[in-house]
């Protein structure tokens, strides 16, 4: 019954976004965005910009991808959001306490949050990213276990917060006490490694929009994540992508909620400034 | 003298060829030169990297294959028309014997930063560890062996205008 429900307001929705949504041109043909996003390209912010336009990874994908995104309802990411939605009110730990006890309305306490993360922690004394604060507040304010990461919570409870800040223009802080991990984030992506001996920027900076074999490639940027890949038949993080990257090149992928991918999202959050979130995001 | 020293060298390799063709034959092939002792000169690797000519067909093979050479992966080649998924990346490789000699063709797969620069996307394919963070299972190992490199030159060879 929900099921039918559903389908009926999905087949009405893609109407509406054909008739409402402005169009994107690409290749001469106007496309629907993704619900709740108004551009998928912005101009660099910043003089120092390696890139003269700033495109989402959205503007890449085939036309089906694309079409997958742009109605919540056809986004399979959207099973991951509503168990987060459910675990948002759920009772957990010795301080008998949901995240709702203390953040209310997820659509307005976490509107933003979406968009600033990493975030300086002064009491960690070092950024955090969207995982690392939900299990922060876990820890330390539920008394609760910890997450894994990748597990179908973390993740579930990752993509809920971020789509609450979706078509929020990304801004991470990258000054202050964040300079050295923006610094070091900058490092890693300009290093090659691995036996096929490449950067990031090797791909994403130098090659975008260009046919590796049946992929095309992307600014690599990361307002899209958590994302669902077909590649994976589920939902995953960004740091897991990053892993993705480096084992493609034969490199020695650095560990998932590791300092090192810690400072590499902060960087390429930097290159994405000015995207709208786009969370969860539909990928090949 | 520098021709007498020319020559000299030619014959050389001539008779170093007819000693590998015997030994060919014998079924003793000597071993592969060792990546580290492999010197492109003028961007040039004239001698084979086995002693010997490698083989068309295989070539092919190690050109399109993923967790070969993967070359279809960034090149263009009408050659293999069939295959679905040709990269964009480097320049189409269609006609590329009439661009490059032999020699020229062996320098650019060996070491390809030897000769497009430090800052080319293309892996080098008979180079072993000089990167960073090189995952454990290719410690040691270059992309592709002295034979497969030696097959894919031979294969780029028929790429003719
Ligand atoms: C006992 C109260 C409490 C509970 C329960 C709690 N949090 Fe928090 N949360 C906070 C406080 C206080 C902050 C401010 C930053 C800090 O000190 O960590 C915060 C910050 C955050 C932020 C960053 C907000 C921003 O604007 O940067 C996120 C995201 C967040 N919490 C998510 C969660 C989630 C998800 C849960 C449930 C798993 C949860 N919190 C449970 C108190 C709580
Ligand atoms: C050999 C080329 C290559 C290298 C090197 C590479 N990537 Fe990628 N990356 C890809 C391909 C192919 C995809 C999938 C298509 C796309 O979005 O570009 C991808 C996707 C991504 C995405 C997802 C983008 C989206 O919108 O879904 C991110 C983020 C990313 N890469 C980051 C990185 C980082 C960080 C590094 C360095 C550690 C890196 N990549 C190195 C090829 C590469
Ligand atoms: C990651 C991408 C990539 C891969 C994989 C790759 N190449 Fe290249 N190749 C390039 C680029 C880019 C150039 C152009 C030089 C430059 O701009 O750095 C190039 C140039 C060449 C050239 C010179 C072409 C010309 O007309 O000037 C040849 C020959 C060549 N590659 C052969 C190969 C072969 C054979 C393989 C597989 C064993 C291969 N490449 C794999 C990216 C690649």
């Amino acid at each position: 019954m929900e099921l039918k429900n559903k389908a009926t307001v999905s087949a009405l929705g893609v109407a509406f976004a054909a008739l409402l949504v402005p169009g994107l041109l690409a290749g001469g043909e106007a496309l629907a965005l993704p619900e709740g996003i108004e551009t998928v390209k912005v101009a660099p912010t910043s003089k120092d910009h390696p890139l003269d336009e700033i495109l989402s990874g959205w503007h890449f994908r085939s036309p089906e991808t694309q079409a997958l995104q742009e109605d919540d309802f056809e986004n399979p990411a959207f099973l991951w959001v509503e168990q987060g939605e459910e675990l948002w009110s759920t009772v957990e730990g010795a301080a008998n306490k949901s995240c709702s006890s203390c953040h209310d309305d997820a659509s307005e306490t976490m509107a933003t949050a979406g968009a600033n993360m990493p975030k300086w922690n002064e009491a960690l004394g070092k950024p955090v990213n969207l995982e690392q604060q939900i299990n922060h507040c876990r820890t330390e304010r539920m008394e609760a276990d910890a997450w894994k990461w990748e597990s179908t919570q973390l993740l579930a409870m990752t993509a809920y917060v971020r789509n609450q800040s979706r078509g929020e223009p990304v801004a991470v802080q990258t000054d202050g006490p964040m300079k050295p991990w923006f610094e070091k984030g900058k490092d890693i992506y300009y290093t090659r490694v691995g036996q096929l001996d490449m950067a990031c920027s090797s791909c994403h900076e130098g090659y975008y929009g260009q046919q590796i074999r049946a992929d095309r490639l992307s600014q690599g940027q990361t307002n899209g994540f958590p994302t669902y890949r077909f590649k994976w038949q589920k939902i995953g993080s960004l740091h897991r992508r990053f892993k993705g990257c480096m084992k493609n090149i034969r490199a020695t992928p650095y560990k998932v909620g590791s300092d090192e991918f810690l400072a590499l999202e902060l960087y390429t959050a930097w290159r994405g400034q000015g995207l709208p979130v786009e969370a969860p995001a539909v990928r090949q | 003298m520098q021709s007498r020293h020319t020559t000299g060298l030619k014959l050389f390799a001539s008779l170093g060829a007819l000693a590998v063709s015997i030994g060919f034959a014998a079924g003793a092939v000597a071993a592969p030169i060792a990546p580290q002792d492999v010197k492109i000169v003028d961007h040039k690797i004239d001698a084979s990297l086995t002693g010997a000519a490698g083989n068309v067909e295989a070539g092919k093979k190690w050109f399109k294959g993923r967790k070969a050479g993967n070359c279809l992966a960034c090149h263009e080649n009408s050659d293999m028309a069939s295959e679905a998924f040709h990269g964009e990346i480097g320049p189409s490789l269609d006609g590329v014997a009439g661009r490059y000699s032999e020699g020229q063709l062996r320098a650019i797969l060996v070491n390809s930063k030897a000769v497009f620069g430090g800052e080319t996307i293309m892996p080098s394919f008979y180079r072993a560890n000089f990167g960073h963070r090189i995952a454990k299972s290719f410690k040691d190992k270059t992309i592709l062996s002295a034979e497969q490199v030696e097959d894919v030159v031979a294969y780029l060879k028929t790429l003719g205008e």
